[in-house]
């Protein structure tokens, strides 16, 4: 994972409160079996309407999401946290995250910043005055600027120093792998196992038919 | 002090506490894989040169993507099927139990994991399923990943979790008759939000909660992601105990007597405190709907559509008049006179067996709407066996609904069964999301008897409002 430490890039003012994953990508876009290109499927749903804030082109090349309260919620699909990426976002700012997102972005390196709503009301206020801002995000010191405004964000201490290192999550769990098998070895017997498989006998299954 | 049944399943699962502010690492003791968040998983262990360390604690199976009609001929949509394809083929390269389409244990991934008894108190389960949800229902911790937690459970058998807090949510009374778990939960979502549960685990209490069946304790746990919550669990009894005695995985012997044993341990103690407590009086309770685009927006069924002015919050109030627009429905309308054209009856909240039983009580012996399609899918093969057995089957289709095979279906129409533009659903789903059943697709969560009794009127409807409507003898 790249190491994140600062960010400039054009704000994008999403005025919309439970952006759901959903919003984010649709279903029908996750069926593919790659970890990228997923660009054109952001927001699928709204990119339709010439008003959305990505269509009007001094917003389309930003790369920081200001969005409403409850961002990412719903569906745990990664393809969401992809999806920003790979259109070009590095951080987005809410007032608050659905916990699955949250994660899914720490793992992927898209910085979620929780920024106090009276402050994303703020820098709303100032992205739409001016289109195109660029605005400023420092991990090290935990504020957003833009313009002359600096709001502090907050992020969790242990996400914040991974995605300052950069770091694989796996690879920091493996480290333990001693400890992994130690619990392993005192684990009741008695626990289920998924083999040797164990069912019901086999039956034939009908396949149901359109009607008409 | 005492400590929660959340806290001890943390305690219990514990391979190493974080150190320096880093998290938890928890040992997960069941993985259930599905086609579309695992085939990036797989491939990051390929390239990491990686195995899946517990085969003997994964299990696969095919739901979101499959067809539910024609299922012994190739899928006809390419990308879905290279999707499925692909699940097959990282099975058999890694050693992992699958169970594929036309299997009698293929189905919805969280109706699968406890019918075949894998699904046991004391666990900590996980899917890359936001509805993983559903296993809280038996006192475990259960709860949906992203595919980078797929691909690190695959790898390790653990994942580094944050800690949680604790909400305790006490629906306490009987509830009315006509009244079901969907219409419980659906009240709790609106009563604290779809972002209220954010950060906690919920713990469902009170005399109502103890009175449901095991399945019915499945709805209410599985939509506890819907109030943006960790997981939610239900304390196991004699009910759960009842319910996994027998099934294949099922301890047995003095395994049984052990696992028991330990199960009667898994309650939050008395002197335990949650970090906050929610309470409903299930006397209260009637049947529930939506009639916005999140799960909050809900309302009883004896309400009208609201003024997006009457909400107090900004926020609300944008929310409220965006979900009007998109479902097309105007304040003041009664919820009961709004037409549907689409009953859905089935998903991992509610297309167990129990549902079908409850619905085709209703539709017994009566005529669907003429304006009005129904699709019956059932949440795996094993539960549509088990209906034909009992020949709801034949109940369904007399009335006019359509019997199909088993899978994630029109609740979130990745495969044919989708909502056009506009058209309007009563769905016994879990997601009224813009565009979830199909682009356009207009949604209203209801329970089956819900569902059941908008077919036969053709307009949101419960069980109670049949009573003067002719049966067919």
């Amino acid at each position: 994972m790249e190491k994140f430490t600062t960010h400039t890039g054009v704000g994008v003012p999403l005025r919309r409160s439970n952006v759901d994953t959903d919003q984010i990508i649709p279903a029908v876009y996750l069926k593919r079996v790659t970890r990228t290109g997923f660009e054109d499927a952001l927001f699928a749903a709204w990119r339709g309407d010439p008003d959305f804030i990505l269509n009007q082109p001094a917003y389309s090349l930003g790369s920081v999401l200001v969005a409403g309260p409850d961002f990412g919620t719903g569906s745990s699909r990664e393809h969401a946290v992809w999806a920003l990426k790979d259109y070009g976002f590095k951080v987005i700012i809410s007032s608050r995250f659905a916990d699955i997102f949250r994660g899914n972005s720490g793992k992927q390196g898209l910085l979620t910043a929780q920024v106090d709503p009276a402050d994303v009301e703020l820098l709303w206020k100032l992205l739409e005055e001016e289109p195109g801002l660029e605005m400023t995000v420092s991990l090290e010191h935990r504020t957003v600027t833009a313009a002359d405004i600096t709001v502090p964000f907050e992020i969790d201490d242990y996400v914040r120093w991974r995605l300052m290192e950069g770091l694989d999550d796996i690879g920091l769990s493996l480290a333990h792998e001693e400890d992994i098998t130690a619990f392993e070895a005192k684990r009741e017997a008695w626990r289920p196992k998924t083999l040797p498989a164990k069912h019901l006998p086999e039956v034939h299954i009908e396949a149901a038919r359109p009607v008409g | 002090m005492g400590t929660t049944l959340a806290e001890k399943l943390w305690q219990s699962h514990l391979v190493r506490e974080g150190e320096g502010g880093a998290p938890d690492l928890l040992y997960i003791d069941l993985h259930m894989v599905h086609e579309v968040t695992s085939p990036q998983a797989f491939d990051g262990l390929r390239l990491a040169g990686r195995k899946v360390r517990r085969p003997d604690l994964t299990i696969a199976t095919e739901d979101h993507n499959t067809p539910t009609l024609d299922i012994d001929k190739p899928i006809a949509d390419l990308t879905s099927r290279t999707q499925i394809d692909t699940l097959r083929a990282n099975a058999k390269e890694f050693g992992v139990r699958i169970h594929s389409l036309g299997d009698a244990d293929q189905g919805v991934v969280h109706v699968v994991g406890p019918q075949l008894g894998l699904t046991q108190p004391g666990m900590t389960v996980v899917c890359g399923d936001s509805h993983t949800s559903t296993h809280g229902a038996f006192g475990a911790l259960a709860f949906g990943i992203g595919t980078s937690e797929v691909e690190h459970v695959l790898a390790t058998q653990t994942l580094p979790l944050g800690k949680f807090k604790t909400m305790a949510i006490n629906v306490n009374g009987t509830l009315p008759e006509g009244t079901t778990a969907k219409d419980v939960i659906l009240a709790v979502i609106a009563k604290i939000g779809t972002g209220g549960g954010q950060g906690y685990v919920l713990e469902y209490r009170g005399d109502a909660i103890r009175a449901l069946s095991m399945e019915a304790r499945m709805t209410v746990c599985n939509m506890s992601i819907e109030a943006g919550a960790r997981a939610g669990l239900i304390a196991p009894d004699d009910v759960t105990a009842e319910y996994v005695k027998g099934r294949p995985h099922a301890p047995e012997g003095e395994d049984w007597d052990a696992a028991v044993e330990y199960w009667k341990t898994l309650v939050t103690d008395d002197d335990a405190t949650f970090d906050v407590e929610v309470t409903l009086s299930a006397p209260d309770l009637e049947p529930f709907v939506t009639w916005g685009t999140n799960p909050g927006q809900g309302l009883p069924l004896s309400a009208a559509v609201p003024n997006p002015d009457d909400f107090e919050e900004e926020n609300d109030r944008v929310a409220a008049k965006n979900a009007l627009a998109y479902m097309g429905l105007t304040p003041g309308t009664p919820l009961r006179d709004i037409k549907v054209d689409t009953v859905f009856l089935g998903s991992c909240t509610n297309g167990r067996i129990e549902d079908l039983r409850a619905a085709a009580a209703v539709v017994k012996g009566r005529k669907k709407s003429p304006d009005v399609r129904m699709l019956v899918v059932p949440g795996s093969a094993r539960v549509r066996l088990e209906a034909e057995a009992e020949g709801l089957d034949k109940v369904f289709m007399d009335f006019g609904a359509e019997w199909r095979n088993a899978g994630c279906s029109m609740c979130l129409g990745m495969n044919p069964d989708q909502l056009a533009p506009q058209e309007r659903s009563a769905s016994t789903s879990n997601r009224n999301f813009e565009g979830r059943q199909g682009k356009g697709g207009r949604t209203h969560l209801v329970s089956p008897l819900v569902a059941a009794a908008t077919a036969v009127r053709g307009t949101l409807s419960s069980p109670a409002d049949l009573v003067d409507s002719n049966t067919e003898a």
